[in-house]
């Protein structure tokens, strides 16, 4: 095994794409290490990216944030800016593990370990952020949840690397929120999550909105009826009534450890509504 | 597999050594440093007995690769007493006979730091939280959380 530590995109792509054997990217290890030492993956090459220009910065652009693929989630937290413009993106990211995890996690490891149950992932669909992805073959920008296509697996071709998150800047009336359902307190995976962002009119009437969720499919659903069914609406009783059931409709789930079908589809559409209440609350809405 | 040459600080003492490119910080701390202060309980970034501090962050060292400490700042359990004179955490937690086995104290202790450093009036459920990370399966959790509670304020008076 080779450990190396470039200092550009560009070596790092290019090692990626020469390399032989299994190859990992390592920011965080948070789910790396743990695959490795379980066996579930052998790495002939691991490549550091964390010294990389840029890669462990969080920017204010005049588009909005860019979050670097290495930065971890106790970062996010403690950005005033971002947590102020993205409260449910940093409140899902500060969900994942412990604070030893926080210290190292990153929600594009998150993105990219590609699990159902991710908790930051949600909250980026919801927030339509984008992941600029650097290549053999240049650079490209796309949607968050085009990366992960099922359990484990991702979008990402050989040589590919995520080298950051893009968050659009704010509007004014503008808020989003998640939530996770686990049966305890706190250092859990989700047994079904719901990401909500939402803007407002000058009225308080909802003008976009998005749902996603989470650990209700093989990857994070965006579920686009549930966004408009909002779109328009005070989140009165008989929307949300709408919106609970368009989200358990929507809903793949498996029966498993953690929690039945039945249960998923049933709270899926509960934390939704709850989700889009604080989102609406945040954004300024009565 | 060819080794790598790695060049550190651990608590405050510049470092060197060579390690394996899947070798572990909690491996190379323990059996090639002799440092065995960080105890492996899980290996899996679980239990937070083998917490350290790397560049501030407070971090389990079974989660990080030897190789990624270059040119890092590495604290350990082994760095918080000044020669004799125990830190006030590690001299409260012996007061409140915070510990039963001792395996999981070190990386009670290191976590505890860290928090007390970026906040040093916790309320007890912000210590609860704080600590989540680390578990102690002999005695609970109510002396551990006694003894940072009392060693704040000793902090907070000096």
């Amino acid at each position: 095994m080779r450990y190396i530590r470039p200092l550009s995109i560009e070596d790092a792509v290019g090692e990626l794409a020469k390399a032989v054997g299994p190859a990992a990217i390592l920011a965080g290890g948070s789910d790396l290490l743990v695959r490795m030492k379980g066996g579930f993956i052998e790495p002939e090459l691991i490549v550091d990216i964390k010294r990389i220009g840029g890669l462990s910065d969080v920017t204010e652009t005049a588009d909005g944030f860019r979050i670097g693929a290495a930065v971890p989630c106790a970062v996010l937290g403690e950005n005033k800016a971002l947590k102020q413009a993205w409260p449910g993106v940093v409140e899902a990211a500060n969900l994942i593990g412990s604070k030893q995890v926080q210290g190292r996690c990153t929600i594009t490891g998150n993105l990219c370990n590609a699990s159902p149950a991710a908790d930051s992932v949600p909250a980026l669909v919801a927030a339509a952020a984008k992941a600029v992805v650097a290549g053999p073959s240049g650079k490209r920008t796309i949607a968050v949840e085009t990366v992960p296509t099922g359990p484990g697996r991702t979008s990402l071709a050989k040589g590919e690397i995520i080298e950051a998150i893009l968050l659009d800047k704010r509007p004014e009336h503008a808020g989003d929120a998640y939530l996770r359902f686990i049966p305890r307190t706190e250092m859990d995976i989700a047994v079904v999550s719901a990401g909500v962002n939402l803007t407002l009119d000058d009225k308080g009437a909802i003008k976009t909105a998005r749902v996603a969720l989470g650990a209700a499919a093989p990857t994070v659903l965006l579920v686009e009826e549930a966004g408009q069914v909002l779109v328009g609406s005070k989140l009165d009783e008989a929307t949300l009534e709408r919106l609970a059931k368009i989200c358990s409709g929507a809903c793949r789930p498996i029966d498993d450890k953690r929690g039945t079908i039945e249960f998923r589809r049933k709270v899926a559409g509960v934390l939704a509504q709850r989700a889009a209440a604080i989102a609406y609350k945040r954004a300024g809405g009565k | 597999m060819a080794g790598v040459a790695v060049s550190t600080t651990i608590n405050g003492d510049a470092v060197e050594y060579l390690c394996q490119p899947d070798e572990t910080l909690l491996e190379v701390l323990r059996d090639r440093l002799g440092l065995t202060g960080a105890k492996e309980g899980c290996g899996t970034g679980d239990c937070g007995a083998c917490s350290v501090i790397v560049d501030g962050r407070l971090v389990c060292s079974c989660l990080v690769l030897g190789a990624e400490a270059e040119g890092r700042k590495v604290e350990t359990i082994e760095g918080m007493a000044h020669g004799d004179q125990l830190h006030p955490l590690q001299q409260k937690f012996l007061e409140h006979a915070a510990l039963q086995c001792g395996i999981c104290t070190p990386g009670f202790l290191i976590a505890a730091k860290d928090l007390l450093e970026k906040n040093p009036s916790p309320t007890e459920e912000e210590i609860r939280f704080g600590l989540a990370g680390n578990l102690c399966r002999c005695t609970g959790y109510d002396k551990i959380v006694r003894a940072v509670q009392d060693a704040a304020n000793v902090m907070k008076g000096a």
